[in-house]
């Protein structure tokens, strides 16, 4: 079977397959970015302006979650999680093993790493905010949540863009781990694939070019929404 | 917690603490090399060596580690010509097949820190140590590579401990690092938190001393200054 034929969408063909994981890929990669931003935007809040605890409390989750392995963190969330569900089910007198979602537990793992990274760069953006625009803010008399509002997450967000794109395509990559739960995403689906045709290169060097495809797509949009982001900044 | 237990899971650990340690380190050596390579491919003016470089970055950064893992562990043995050449009696190996990629993987990231490293050589000096009537290998070797290196320090350090912490996935094929070890014992024990702790306080402990020797030959490379100046959290802001 030629290679064309494999990947295609014929009746032997691996395309509609292969396209549905790439949806799932996109779908998980999304979640645990959205969670991220929730996460990274709450600890860099700690790391700015929380008390003493916060603080420290929010460094060393930065510091913990991207210095250790996302595999283990994968494996903690599902094994640690099962491990829990089953305890409560048993408890509730059902029997036998309970296992969490794949796509839960992955997604809330690599959002739990997302955020570690996004805390930093939302931290980094909110220093590059103009002292001077958050005193005039408070001198026009708004209130601290109303400037919150207006002046600090617009421009936060602003800085962050291209410091985003680069949490996003980790994230996009890290995705990819979670194939080892069992969730059918790009490489659980070739690793399939390979398998029942024993034509392994052919399936990973497919899943890699849809990686790339991805990446260059989400590259190129984060590209543009840099351009509109910045307009109306002068830059030297 | 269970102070028994956890004492057991450390000690088993530690026993893939040898093979993480072979892996990181190989594969950064290696890496740095085929990476001075790669940057000096871009900045080689040519356009054709600077695009096979563009390429080479383009693809090995924007796709996972572990796909490229599968490609060369069970990708590569699909093709019999590989089977029969003298290179298969390590590309049948996960562990070298693991070196191989973390090596490959490592080369493209460091090729762009080493690059914004001797880019941020100001053109001056090179001027200047031209007009001394040195040799553009000896501008490279006493000017640019000494000021690059204190610049592409920090980012490079970072390298390391991503380098260290994608070790985990070897694993993955097979090999009994911490993380195989680790992910071995939870499914016999079902007792993934305590494991998870163990595991990790390994590598933060590794990635602890990486950090400080890191700092500490930052600290060497610059007497000058008394504060190391840290690393701009935008860098593409600060172009």
């Amino acid at each position: 079977m030629s290679y064309i034929e494999l990947m295609g969408f014929g009746p032997r063909g691996w395309g509609l397959l292969l396209l549905q994981a790439t949806l799932m890929t996109i779908a998980v990669s999304c979640a645990a970015f959205l969670l991220g931003g929730v996460l990274g935007a709450l600890i860099a809040w700690a790391r700015i302006g929380g008390g003493r605890a916060f603080r420290i409390a929010a460094e060393a989750y930065a510091t913990v979650l991207r210095g250790i392995p996302d595999l283990l963190v994968i494996y903690l969330l599902y094994f640690g999680g099962s491990t829990a569900m089953t305890a409560v089910s048993h408890a509730l007198g059902a029997q036998g093993f309970v296992g969490v979602n794949a796509f839960a537990s992955g997604a809330i793992a690599v959002g739990m790493i997302s955020g570690a990274y996004q805390s930093e760069i939302f931290r980094g953006a909110f220093g590059a905010i103009a002292r001077g625009e958050l005193e005039a803010a408070r001198a026009v008399g708004m209130s601290g949540r109303l400037s919150f509002r207006r002046i600090v997450v617009p421009q936060t967000l602003r800085f962050a863009i291209p410091g985003l794109g680069n949490v996003w395509q980790l994230a996009l990559k890290e995705s990819a781990l979670i194939s080892v739960v069992g969730l059918t995403e790009i490489l659980r689906q070739a690793q399939v694939g390979a398998g029942s045709t024993r034509q392994p290169f052919a399936f990973f060097i497919t899943a890699a070019a849809l990686y790339l495809v991805l990446s260059s797509i989400s590259g190129w949009g984060f590209q543009r929404a840099e351009a509109v982001g910045m307009r109306g900044v002068r830059r030297a | 917690m269970d102070i028994d237990f956890l004492g057991a899971t450390f000690v088993q650990l530690l026993r893939g603490v040898p093979l993480l340690l072979q892996l990181a380190a190989f594969s950064i050596a290696a890496g740095a090399l085929l990476a001075v390579v790669l940057a000096l491919m871009r900045l080689s003016g040519n356009s054709l060596v600077d695009a096979v470089a563009r390429g080479y970055v383009f693809v090995f950064r924007g796709t996972p580690l572990l796909v490229q893992i599968f490609l060369i562990y069970y990708g590569l043995g699909q093709f019999p010509e590989i089977r029969q050449s003298p290179a298969w009696p390590f590309l049948r190996e996960p562990y070298w097949c693991a070196m191989l990629a973390l090596t490959l993987n490592t080369a493209a990231y460091s090729s762009e820190i080493i690059r914004g490293g001797i880019l941020s050589v100001p053109f001056g000096q090179i001027e200047a140590a031209r007009a001394c009537g040195m040799s553009r290998s000896l501008v490279f070797r006493r000017i640019t590579v000494p000021q690059g290196l204190r610049v592409a320090l920090p980012a490079y350090g970072n390298e390391m401990i991503l380098m260290t912490r994608a070790t985990a996935l070897a694993s993955v094929i097979t090999l009994m690092e911490v993380t195989g070890i680790a992910s071995k014992i939870i499914s016999e024990t079902f007792r993934a938190v305590e494991v998870f702790v163990c595991a990790g306080a390994i590598y933060l402990l590794i990635n602890f001393v990486i950090s400080r020797g890191i700092a500490l030959l930052e600290r060497r490379l610059s007497p000058q200054f008394e504060v190391v100046p840290a690393p701009t959290a935008i860098p593409k802001l600060a172009r």
